[in-house]
C-alpha cells in the first residue's frame, strides 16, 4: 500500500482534498454547489480536446473552466444563475460530444476522468500540482475577507467597495483553478463531493469563519485517505466511498447543529 | 455643491429603475450631525433613495454630492439581510468585516483591531451575544451587529433602511435611543427610513416625507401640515391635532386618498 | 421550392428511418420536458433537473447490467434520489441546492458502485458514456411505446398539480395559507421531473436532458409574462430545436466529409445560442432609456466641502 507508486498517490489526494476543503468552504457557504458541480464537469471534455489537438491536459481542462467561468458570469448577469450554470454546463458538454466523436479515447479513460478513479500520478506529475494547489489556497485566502463579507450579504460588501460582481467571477475562477488541480487526479464528480460535504459539516463545528476553512480542509484530508484506504482494502471504487463519507459529513453536521440548538433552548428554557 | 455645514446634498435629483421613473425632483441636504427620517409607506422609493446616495443607483438628472471621502464615509444598513443559519460567523466576525472587509489576505490576530471592535460591541450594547453565531441571533440583536458594522470606520453619514421594522416597541425606542446618542457622540449625520414615523417624532431634526415618487423636507412642524401633506398626495388630506396626537386624514369619496392613506400608515403622528 | 429544400436538406433525409425515429422520440422528449421545465426554472430547481439526470443514468447504466429494464432502472433510481433530495428539510434555495448536491455525489458513488460489482468494466464504462452522451440515431424502435407512455403519465400529472403547483412555486407561504401541502406538492414536482428526465436521458442522453429541461423553459419564460403561454412556447421551442438540430447534424454529414456533427452537440448549441440572443434582446429593451430624459453623469462624489 505504501510503495513509491502510492506515495505518489497519496501525496497528489492530499492536495486535491486540501484545495478542495478550502475552496468547499466558499462553495457552501455563498450556495454555490451548482456552480462547483458544473465546473468540474464542464471542464473535462478539455482534456478530450487537448488530447485532440496534442496539447497536455492540464491546459485543456484550464481552457475549458475558464470557458465555464466565462458562462456562467456573463450569462448570470442576463437572468437566473442556476439556468444560466446549467446552459454554459451542457453547451461544454455538447462541445465534449463534439470532441469525443472526433478522438479514439478509451472509455476507462473518460470513465476516469468522469466518476473518478485515483488515477496513477508519477513523480513528475507532482511538481506542476503541487503549484497550482498552492495558487488556488493562496488565491482562497488572499481573498478570505471580501469574499466572506459578499458571501454574507453582498450589499454590505458593495457599500465598502468590494463589487460583489467582481467576488463572484473571482470566485469561480478559484473553483475553476481547484478544477484543474484535482480533475486529472480524482475525476469530476469525485472533486465535487469533496468540494461540499467536508465543508456543510465543518460549518455547524465553528462559528469562526476561519477556523471553518481549516477544518473544512482537514475533513476533506480524512476523507480522502480514509477512502482510498477503504477502497484499496475492499477494492470498491473510491468514488463510493467519498460520496458516501460526503453524505455522512452534511447529515453529521445537521445533526450536530439540530442538538445545539436543542441544547441551547434547553438551557435558555431552564433559566 | 455643499455649504461648510452640509454633509450631503441632494439636488433637483430624478432616479428611474428599469425605465420607470420611481423619485421626481428630491431635493435636501443634511448638516453634520443631523438626524432626518426619511418617511414614506412601502414602494414610495425609500430604498432607492437611499441607494441613490450610496451611488449604487445613478440619478437620471440633478445631482448627489457628498462630503469629501464618497461612499467610504458612508455607513450603511441594508433592509433586507438574509441570513443563513449555519453561517460560522459570530456577531464579532461581522462587525470586523466592517472595518476591514476590502483588505486582502487573511484576518491576522491584531491587539488594535480587537479593541476597536470590542468598543464598537460596547457602543452598541452588543457585547452580551458578541461571540454568537449571527444565525442565531434575533432581529434587534442583528440590527445593533449590523450598526456596529456600518459605524465601526467612523462614517459621517449613516444610512438605515428601515432599521425598525419587524421590531417589538421596547426594542425599536433602543434602537432610537441607541443612533441619537452614537450620532451625537460620533458627530455622524443620521439618514433612516422608517414607514411609522411615531418613533422617532423626539429625535428628529429633520424629516424627508416621500410620496408619489416626490418628496417634502424640512423641520417635522413645517412637514405634517395640512397644506403641505396636500400638495404632496395632490388631493386634500387633513392634518388634525387631537390629544397631543396628529392625524392625516383624507376627505370622505376621495377614492385615490383613502387607498392612498390605507397604503400609507403613517396617518397617525404625535407631535412631539 | 424543391430545389431550395434541397439546399436546406441533404438527401434521404426524411426517407431514413434512425431519423424518422430521433424525430419522434426526441420530439415527444423535447414536449414533455418542455413542459416539466417550465416548472423546475420558475422554482429556480435548474441544479436538481442535471442531477436528476446524472444519477439515473448512471444508475440506469447499473440497472441494465443487472438485467433489469433500463427504463425502469432509470425510473427507479431517479425517483429515489428525487425522494432524498426532498427528504431533507430544508428552508432556503441556497441549502436545497447543497442537498442536492450531496445527494447527486452519493448516488453518483452507489452508481459508481454498481457498475464496478457487475461484470467487467470496459463494456459497463461503455454503457455509462454512452448513456451520458446519448447517441439518438441509435435509438431502438422497440422502447418508444414504453416512454411514450411515461411521457404521458409525467404531462397528465403536470396537469393535475398545475394550480398548487404553480401557487406554491410563486409563493409558499401563500400557498399553505391556502391550504396547499407545499412540501408534498414540492415532492411530487421532483418525482415528475425526475420521470421526464429519466426518459430522456435514456432516450437522447443525460446532456440533452438538461438541455431540453432548463434552456426551452427558460427561453419561454423570458419571452411569456403568463405560465400557461410559457408552458405552450417551451414546448414548441424544444420541439424545434430538436428538429433542427437533427437536420444539422445530418446535413453536417454532408459538410465535414463524412466525419458529422453529433445530435446532441447540434441542439445543444441551438438552444444555448437562442437562449444568449433572447436574454440579450429582454436585457437590450431594459436598458432603453426614458424619451427625453437623458442620463447625465453624476455630480462628482469626492467634491469637497464648501
Ligand atoms: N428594479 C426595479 N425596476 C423597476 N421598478 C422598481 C425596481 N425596484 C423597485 N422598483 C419600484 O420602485 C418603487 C420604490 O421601491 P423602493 O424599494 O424604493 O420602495 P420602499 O419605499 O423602499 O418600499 P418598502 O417600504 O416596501 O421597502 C416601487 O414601486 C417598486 O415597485
Ligand atoms: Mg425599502
Amino acid at each position: 500500500m505504501f510503495d513509491d507508486f502510492m506515495v505518489n498517490t497519496w501525496i497528489a489526494a492530499t492536495l486535491v482534498a486540501g484545495v478542495a476543503g478550502v475552496v468547499g468552504f466558499f462553495v457552501v457557504i455563498r450556495g454555490a454547489s451548482f456552480a462547483a458541480h458544473a465546473l468540474p464537469l464542464s471542464a473535462f471534455p478539455g482534456a478530450a480536446a487537448a488530447n485532440l489537438v496534442g496539447v497536455d491536459q492540464l491546459i485543456g481542462v484550464l481552457a475549458f473552466s475558464g470557458f465555464g467561468v466565462a458562462g456562467i458570469s456573463q450569462l448570470g448577469r442576463r437572468g437566473r444563475r442556476d439556468v444560466a450554470t446549467a446552459l454554459s454546463l451542457v453547451m461544454l458538454l455538447g462541445l465534449g460530444a463534439l470532441f469525443l466523436s472526433r478522438t479514439t479515447e478509451y472509455f476507462q479513460a473518460i470513465y476516469a476522468l468522469l466518476f473518478g478513479e485515483v488515477l496513477g500520478v508519477g513523480a513528475q506529475d507532482l511538481a506542476p500540482l503541487a503549484a497550482l494547489s498552492a495558487v488556488s489556497i493562496a488565491l482562497t485566502l488572499a481573498l478570505f475577507r471580501p469574499l466572506l463579507l459578499s458571501s454574507v450579504s453582498p450589499e454590505l460588501a458593495e457599500t465598502i467597495s468590494v463589487s460583489p460582481r467582481v467576488m463572484e467571477v473571482l470566485f469561480l475562477v478559484v473553483v475553476a483553478l481547484a478544477t484543474a488541480v484535482a480533475l486529472p487526479v480524482v475525476g469530476a464528480l469525485l472533486v465535487f463531493s469533496l468540494m461540499v460535504g467536508p465543508a456543510s459539516a465543518a460549518r455547524t463545528l465553528t462559528s469562526r469563519p476561519l477556523a471553518g476553512l481549516f477544518i473544512s480542509a482537514a475533513i476533506s484530508i480524512v476523507t480522502v485517505w480514509a477512502s482510498i484506504a477503504l477502497s484499496f482494502a475492499s477494492d470498491w471504487p473510491i468514488g463510493f466511498f467519498v460520496g458516501a463519507l460526503s453524505a455522512l459529513g452534511y447529515l453529521a453536521g445537521r445533526t450536530w447543529a439540530w442538538v445545539e440548538i436543542q441544547g441551547l433552548s434547553q438551557f435558555r428554557r431552564s433559566r | 455643491m455643499l455649504t461648510r455645514s452640509e454633509v450631503l446634498a441632494v439636488r433637483q435629483a430624478s432616479v428611474s429603475l428599469s425605465g420607470h421613473p420611481i423619485l421626481k425632483d428630491i431635493d435636501f441636504a443634511l448638516n453634520a450631525g443631523e438626524f432626518c427620517g426619511l418617511i414614506g409607506a412601502n414602494g414610495s422609493g425609500k430604498t432607492t433613495l437611499l441607494r441613490t446616495v450610496l451611488g449604487f443607483v445613478m440619478p437620471t438628472s440633478g445631482s448627489v454630492t457628498m462630503e469629501a471621502g464618497g461612499r467610504a464615509s458612508i455607513g450603511y444598513v441594508p433592509q433586507k439581510f438574509i441570513l443563513d443559519p449555519y453561517m460560522p460567523m459570530r456577531a464579532r466576525d461581522l462587525v470586523a468585516l466592517g472595518l476591514d472587509g476590502n483588505r486582502l489576505g487573511v484576518p491576522l490576530p491584531s491587539r488594535g483591531r480587537r479593541r476597536k471592535v470590542d468598543e464598537m460591541l460596547e457602543a452598541v450594547e452588543a457585547t452580551p451575544f458578541a461571540d454568537q453565531r449571527i444565525g442565531s441571533l434575533s432581529g434587534g440583536q442583528q440590527q445593533r451587529v449590523l450598526i456596529a458594522h456600518a459605524l465601526i470606520r467612523r462614517p459621517r453619514l449613516l444610512l438605515l433602511d428601515e432599521p425598525l421594522a419587524n421590531l417589538d416597541i421596547r426594542s425599536v425606542a433602543g434602537i432610537v435611543a441607541l443612533l441619537r446618542r452614537v450620532s451625537r457622540e460620533l458627530q455622524t449625520t443620521v439618514l433612516l427610513s422608517a414607514h411609522d414615523m411615531n418613533p422617532l417624532l423626539s429625535v428628529m431634526d429633520r424629516i424627508v416625507y416621500l410620496a408619489h415618487g416626490r418628496a417634502a423636507t424640512g423641520a417635522i412642524d413645517a412637514v405634517v401640515r395640512t397644506e403641505v401633506l396636500s400638495r404632496l398626495y395632490g388631493y386634500h388630506i387633513d392634518v388634525v391635532r387631537v390629544h397631543g396626537r396628529v392625524l392625516v386624514v383624507a376627505a370622505e369619496g376621495e377614492g385615490d386618498a383613502q387607498t392612498a392613506i390605507q397604503r400609507d400608515p403613517v396617518h397617525v403622528a404625535q407631535v412631539p | 421550392m424543391t430545389t431550395l429544400l434541397s439546399l436546406v436538406v441533404a438527401p434521404g433525409f426524411f426517407a431514413s428511418e434512425p431519423v424518422r425515429t430521433a424525430a419522434v422520440i426526441g420530439g415527444a422528449a423535447a414536449i414533455v420536458s418542455g413542459v416539466v421545465g417550465v416548472f423546475t426554472v420558475i422554482r429556480g430547481q435548474s441544479f436538481a433537473g442535471h442531477a436528476l439526470a446524472d444519477v439515473s443514468s448512471a444508475g440506469g447504466a447499473g440497472a441494465f447490467l443487472l438485467g433489469i429494464n433500463p427504463l425502469s432502472g432509470f425510473l427507479l433510481m431517479g425517483v429515489l434520489a428525487a425522494t432524498s433530495m426532498e427528504l431533507v428539510r430544508v428552508d432556503r434555495p441556497s441549502e436545497r441546492d447543497l442537498v442536492t448536491g450531496i445527494v447527486t455525489g452519493a448516488g453518483l458513488g452507489v452508481a459508481a458502485l454498481l457498475l464496478y460489482l457487475n461484470v467487467t468494466t470496459s463494456s459497463t464504462t461503455g454503457a455509462a458514456v454512452t448513456i451520458m452522451f446519448g447517441s439518438m440515431f441509435t435509438i431502438s424502435a422497440s422502447i418508444v411505446p414504453l416512454a411514450i407512455a411515461v411521457g404521458l403519465a409525467a404531462l397528465s400529472a403536470m396537469g393535475v398539480l398545475y394550480r398548487p403547483l404553480l401557487l406554491s412555486s410563486l409563493d409558499p407561504n401563500l400557498a399553505a395559507v391556502q391550504g396547499v401541502p407545499v412540501r408534498l406538492i414540492g415532492l411530487l414536482h421532483l418525482i415528475v421531473v425526475a420521470l421526464a428526465v429519466a426518459l430522456s436521458a435514456i432516450t437522447v442522453g443525460a446532456i440533452l436532458s438538461t438541455a431540453l429541461l432548463i434552456g426551452p423553459a427558460a427561453i419561454a419564460l423570458n419571452l411569456a409574462k403568463r405560465p400557461s403561454v410559457a408552458i405552450f412556447l417551451a414546448a414548441v421551442i424544444g420541439v424545434a430545436a430538436t428538429w433542427g438540430g437533427i437536420l444539422l447534424a445530418y446535413d453536417s454529414y454532408e459538410w465535414t466529409g463524412g466525419h458529422g456533427w453529433p445530435v446532441s452537440f447540434c441542439i445543444v448549441a441551438l438552444i444555448f445560442a437562442a437562449y444568449v440572443v433572447v436574454a440579450e434582446i429582454r436585457l437590450g429593451s431594459r436598458r432603453q432609456p426614458e424619451p427625453g430624459l437623458k442620463p447625465r453623469p453624476r455630480e462628482g462624489r469626492a467634491t469637497t466641502a464648501g
